[in-house]
């Protein structure tokens, strides 16, 4: 496999009203065509400005540190103008709320059009024709009647299969879907990940998927990262990730679920403590004071990445403790 | 005896802006003949899809709104003809807790303040065993809510419906957004006031695996209408209605703990 994009040693730092605060501290990983990358945690702990990062999107003020490479180019450091001939071309986008991401005063077939004239430089004709042709794609019911359909009149789950469409136009390399189906209903949101799925089946692009919702990552992506205070704190496999669990945060996170069938009132076992604000990560791990494994070496440096088994690492100290 | 709550053919619908003047307004039934009793101390999940009535029977419940047809009884009081210095009085034993705990706390307003609002009288020895039985600080009801995390402040929403010591409390989604870790540390809390305080819950979410942990029954609703119900471990091992089916699908494999072999509800021969 082709690599398609290497992020590594990502650091990104951000102006807060308390200081600058590291949002990201070194985060890497690769991805080749056709592969599937879930970006798993909780809030504030830097998934979605790894998404915002790779997409130079990054809020104003915001210095970049370490390397992207998209096919073979360099995104660091890279201008704005070169950025936006990318973004939305070879890179796809789909964000969690679809009602605030697309325009209300827009039709969704002009917006489904829009980078397709932007990029492609379509006649209006044309692109109108191929935007029918990608909402019939994203199995819109309708398609024909829906294109000059303004949001409102769409559904939570039309909207984001709308949303799919236009990041699907151009045909990217690489789809990022930072927590596309967070604000739809169970069943909708099942619906919209076989979507994407298929999608990424047929088209051989990449997926970065990001989410919150552990669940989610369980069947829909092949190699998971789980972050935690802007660091990639385990990096494996899926079922081995959730399997082994080898870093005491990813234990945490997957015993805290409930799950169907477990028995009724049981306690659910937590994470003591909580998430730390970004202005505030400590000098070493920055799990450290929430883990019962914690000694005092891991209050020194930030861990260094552990093998764990094939192709899966995790950074922590006290592995062989932790099980 | 009579149970705690009881809701009784209850149906509402909404009716919508005219169309056309020479047509009726078109109307919504929200809600549709939905009937069930919840004994005090026990909780009862409501699931379903958005739109399918739940959080209208909330509202309902908490007599926030009429109903068209059907009563609400809260320990055999009907809760809709009340005058509204009796439903006044009668808040006190049932209360709310919402999905959105940045939005249902007023920023302006003071932790203590916020959480004393349902007594009649300021009573800050209250307002600090409330804020103890939730696990936050005496101190904290000087703070503002800004000063505290999703969970901390479902914790002072939490807080708030507690104080008037509620024999129900009617939670709509009060989990679906905080985060993983912090959805467990809430889960527990309810769990443990349950037990301390003996309150029941009307608890409404998609969420069958939170469902499940929490609810002795549950009812699936559709379309405004309770289309099966139950308890939860017949209901959710062995579903009859198509829609029960359709959501235990939509539950990803890792999050089911396959049912033991012998623990299944098959009939014995």
């Amino acid at each position: 496999m082709t690599e398609l994009l290497a992020v590594s040693g990502l650091r990104v730092r951000l102006n807060t009203a308390r200081g600058t605060a590291e949002a990201l501290r070194g985060v890497s990983f690769t991805l080749a065509r056709g592969e599937t990358l879930g970006l798993v945690g909780e809030s504030g702990c830097g998934k979605s400005m790894t998404a915002l990062a790779l997409m130079g999107l990054l809020p104003l003020g915001a210095q970049t540190g370490g390397s992207i490479r998209f096919q073979g180019r360099e995104l660091v450091g890279l201008d704005d103008a070169v950025m936006c001939g990318l973004r939305g071309d070879r890179i796809g986008m789909v964000f969690q709320e679809p009602m605030t991401a697309l325009n209300p005063l827009h039709t969704i077939g002009r917006q489904i059009a829009e980078p397709l004239r932007q990029h492609r430089e379509m006649g209006a004709q044309a692109a109108r024709a191929e935007a029918l042709r990608l909402l019939d794609r994203v199995h819109m019911p309708q398609a024909a009647q829906r294109l000059d359909a303004y949001p409102h009149q769409l559904s939570g789950g039309q909207r984001q299969r709308v949303m799919i469409a236009a990041a699907l136009a151009c045909g990217p390399d690489l789809l990022i879907a930072d927590e596309p189906t967070t604000a739809l209903d169970m069943t909708i949101q099942r619906e919209i990940l076989d979507l994407i799925a298929e999608l990424v089946t047929d088209s051989g692009m990449a997926l970065l998927l990001i989410s919150h919702n552990l669940d989610v990552m369980a069947q829909r992506v092949q190699r998971l990262l789980v972050m935690y205070g802007g660091t990639v704190v385990e990096d494996g496999p899926t079922e081995r990730v959730f399997e082994r669990r080898a870093h005491p945060y990813t234990r945490g996170l997957l015993g805290a679920r409930p799950r169907l069938g477990a028995g009724r009132g049981l306690r659910l076992p937590t994470i003591p403590g909580r998430v730390l604000e970004l202005a505030d990560l400590p000098a070493g791990c920055p799990f450290a004071d929430r883990c019962e494994w914690v000694v005092d070496a891991c209050r020194q440096s930030p861990p260094p990445a552990m093998p764990v088994g094939p192709a899966h690492e995790a950074r922590c100290i006290r592995l062989d403790a932790v099980t | 005896m009579t149970p705690l709550l009881q809701v009784e053919q209850l149906g509402k619908h909404y009716r919508l802006p005219r169309e056309s003047l020479w047509r009726p307004a078109p109307v919504v039934q929200a809600l549709h003949d939905v009937s069930f009793t919840l004994q005090a101390g026990q909780s009862l999940g409501i699931v379903g899809e958005s739109g399918s009535g739940k959080s209208t029977l909330a509202r309902l419940v908490m007599a926030l709104e009429r109903p068209t047809a059907g009563r609400v009884l809260m320990n055999g009081q009907d809760l809709h003809v009340l005058s509204p210095q009796a439903l006044r009085e009668a808040r006190a034993g049932f209360q709310m807790v919402f999905q959105d705990p940045y939005g249902s706390l007023d920023p302006r307003q003071r932790v203590g303040r916020i959480v004393a609002e349902p007594l009649v009288s300021a009573d800050p020895q209250r307002v600090n065993e409330t804020l103890d039985a939730v696990g936050l600080r005496a101190s904290d009801a000087d703070k503002y809510p800004h000063e505290f995390s999703g969970g901390q402040r479902q914790r002072i929403a939490i807080a708030r419906a507690l104080i008037t010591r509620p024999q129900l409390i009617v939670a709509d989604e009060p989990l679906s957004a905080l985060d993983v870790s912090v959805q467990a540390q809430v889960l527990n809390l309810m769990q443990d006031l349950q037990q301390q305080f003996g309150i029941a819950y009307l608890f409404i979410s998609h969420d069958l695996a939170v469902v499940d942990h929490l609810c002795g029954e549950v009812a699936v609703m559709q379309a405004g209408r309770i289309v099966e119900a139950g308890p939860t471990d017949r209901v959710l091992r062995a579903p009859v209605h198509a829609c029960t089916r359709a959501l235990l699908d939509a539950v990803p494999a890792h999050a089911v703990i396959p049912a033991k072999a012998g623990m299944t509800l098959e009939s014995s021969p």
